[in-house]
This record gives C-alpha cells, structure tokens and sequence, in this order.
C-alpha cells in the first residue's frame, strides 16, 4: 500500500506558478506528476491551467505539454498516442488534461471520438464546477442552486453525470476523485497507466475564487464533498461499479452528513432556501439508493 | 532562459521552457505568513502533498521546509495540519 512518505520528491509543476492561491486544480497537477512521473505527454485545451502554465516564453510545467483549442483534447491526444506507437516510445502515458466546461460541454465530441477509438490514454477532467478563467460562468458541470456571474439567481438545471456517460461508452476504466484523498487519487492514477485502452477519471477540484470560501478550506471542503455524499469516490473496472473507501461506507444514510455543511461553507449557495436544499439533499439520497443497486450488478452500464 | 525582443529572435515554433517562478516571485501576494513551530510538527508531511504551490519542500528527515518567496499565503497547510504547529500570521506582524 502507498502511504504519503513514499511518494517522490521531485516536483514538476514548478513553483511560482501563477494559479490563484489555493488553488485546487494545482493540487491535483502535483498529485498527477507524483503518480506518474514525468514520463508523460500533456495535453490542455483551454482552461484554467492554460493559465497556470505561465506567459509565454515561461511555463512551470516540467514535462512535455501541448496546448489545444477547446473542443480538440481527444483528437490531439489520438493523435500524439498514434506517433509515440509509430516511433516505438509506448512507455510513455499521453494525459488529457481538461477542465469541466472543456470536458462536458465544448470537448464532448472529441473525447467521445477518442474513447470510442479506444485511444490507449488518460483523461482527467477536473472540474470545478464552472468555467474558471474566463471570470466564471455556468457549464454542465455547474451543481443545482450555484451561483456564478451566467446564473445570478442560482442555476436551474442539474449537473451533468460525466463519469455515467463515459461508462457508456464501455471503456475499460472510469473513476472519480477529489485531491482531500490523495492516496486514493494516486492510486487511481497508477492502475489507469497500467490498463490498456481509454481511462477517464473526473477529480472534482474545489475553487476558492468561483466557489467563494476561504482559500485554506479547499482540502476541507473536497473532504465534506465526500463526506455529505455529494461527490461519491468510484470506480467502473470493466463495467463493474465499486464505490472507494470512504465513499463505501456511506451508503447507508445515517452514516452520511448533512449536505447543508457542504452549502453552508461556500457563498455560492448562500441564496438557498430550505426548500431547495431539502431537494438537494433528497437528490444526493436517490443517487445513493442507485449506487447501492449498482454495487450489486455484475455489469453497470 | 532569454525573452525574445525582436522578431529575427523569435522561434520558429512558440515553446516555453520550464522555469521556477514563470509568474515571477508569486510570495508577494501573500497577506498572511504560515509559520512553522517545528516543536509540535510530528513530520506526517500533508502539508507537504496538500500544498497548491509546491512551495512546502520535504527535508531528508521528512520536515516540512516553507519557500517564502513563492508560497502564496492560502493557510491550507495551517488548517489541514493535524497537530497545529503551522500558524497564519499577518505580513506587517
């Protein structure tokens, strides 16, 4: 088993980086170099990590990494994966690296084309639940209730189920994450290089600027996620549905909290009426209801 | 590595080389300052794997070491340490 000390020390997202303070994206980028080393490809379309990466002639990012426009993560990475096996450089990992708006709305296309291709790479949306950089507005990814600068009253709509469609397209791996659980994280990262084929793995990433809390609450507020059920931590092997420690040991509800600690802790849910979170709270209780019928089949989707 | 200033200097392909500090020194924009009491730090590194900036390096005996001149000041590491040996204090302090 992985334990935090055995980790590697080495760094290649430098720092002096220009991500925001508190930052949870970044510290997902940490724990991706720290799974796979530095033995990999990027590749970022437009998003909040475009900005991370610094002005040009300087990036922090001490790894090979391809900037892509928005909706072509998939295509690029299929095409890189395609003359990596042309050269005969297969030990390398080609990473998507792709925010929510770039994953659930504009890149859907491609990342769908890559999976059904069956391009043999990782993809990782992190998701932040809303378009970041570009002074954040709603997208797919944006929960029920949310405020942001396109939904000034609370979006309307639910959030879309990423990881669900991506099973669908019966790749051999899907996973969801959050960076307040590193090993798992880690371990998720690891088994996904080792699996042929595609692998998408969603990271939810709290973000202090969009999210509005205090920017040393990200861990905390990842972990209350979790621990609310509202982001449940699984994974899809072959079609086969597994929830993760700690997330297995919620589906009972009494071992759930509230999902108003979770509300309560960001401004962006402070319009909230009783009403609206009675429904949250009844909608976090149903998906619960079908992740335990999902436990129980031998294929989920 | 050297800022192109005229055109004939620029490459032919846009690349930008890995650098520390490519946001220049990003520990100006810290408000208030962690402070370590190595007394009370029992060296189980989270501070370490949680910090955004990779500004928290880890010693060879596995004690945390913060970079004042990149570390942004977001307090993660003082609320996440689980003995309380990181304090927030304010810059001018």
């Amino acid at each position: 088993m992985v334990t935090i000390k055995d980790l590697p020390k080495e760094e290649y997202l430098l720092k002096g980086h220009a991500a925001c303070a508190g930052c949870g994206p970044s510290i997902a980028l940490r724990l991706l170099f720290k799974a796979l080393g530095n033995k990999v490809i990027m590749v970022v379309p437009a998003c909040c990590t475009t900005v991370i990466q610094g002005p040009y002639p300087l990036t922090c990012f001490a790894v090979p990494l391809q900037n892509m426009l928005f909706e072509a993560t998939g295509a690029t990475a299929s095409g890189i994966v395609a003359a990596l096996r042309i050269k005969g450089l297969e030990d390398i990992t080609v990473v998507g690296w792709a925010g929510d708006g770039g994953t659930v709305d504009i890149g859907i296309q491609a990342l769908s084309g890559a999976a059904e291709r069956g391009t043999n790479f990782i993809y990782i949306c992190y998701d932040n639940e809303a378009y970041g950089n570009t002074g954040l507005q709603r997208s797919g990814a944006t929960p029920y209730g949310a405020w942001t600068t396109t939904t000034p009253k609370g979006k309307k709509e639910r959030k879309k189920d990423m990881p669900f469609i991506m099973a669908a397209h019966r790749i051999p791996y899907v996973a969801t994450a959050c960076p307040s659980y590193p090993i798992d994280l880690i371990n998720k990262l690891r088994k996904a290089r080792e699996i042929k084929g595609t692998k998408y793995i969603h990271i939810l990433t709290p973000c202090p600027t969009g999210w509005r809390y205090d920017t040393s609450k990200t861990i905390e507020i990842g972990r209350l996620a979790v621990q609310t059920g509202v982001w449940a931590l699984y994974e899809i092997e072959n079609g086969r549905f597994k929830l993760n420690p700690p997330s297995d040991r919620l589906v009972d509800k009494t071992k759930r909290k509230p999902v108003k600690e979770y509300l309560s802790m960001q401004e962006r849910f402070r319009h909230l009426t009783d009403a609206d979170i009675e429904k949250i709270q009844k909608w976090v209780d149903e998906d619960w209801e079908f992740y335990r019928t999902l436990t129980t089949l031998e294929r989920c989707i | 590595m050297k800022i192109p200033k005229t055109l004939k200097e620029m490459p032919l392909t846009p690349l930008s080389l890995p650098t520390i500090g490519s946001m220049g020194k990003t520990g100006t924009w810290r408000t208030f300052r962690p402070i370590i009491d190595y007394s009370k730090c029992t060296k189980c590194t989270l501070c370490w794997i949680y910090c955004p900036d990779a500004a928290i390096t880890r010693r060879d005996d596995d004690s945390p070491e913060i970079d004042y001149e990149y570390c942004k000041g977001c307090g993660i590491c003082a609320n996440e340490c689980p003995v309380k040996a990181i304090a927030m204090k304010r810059e001018e302090e």
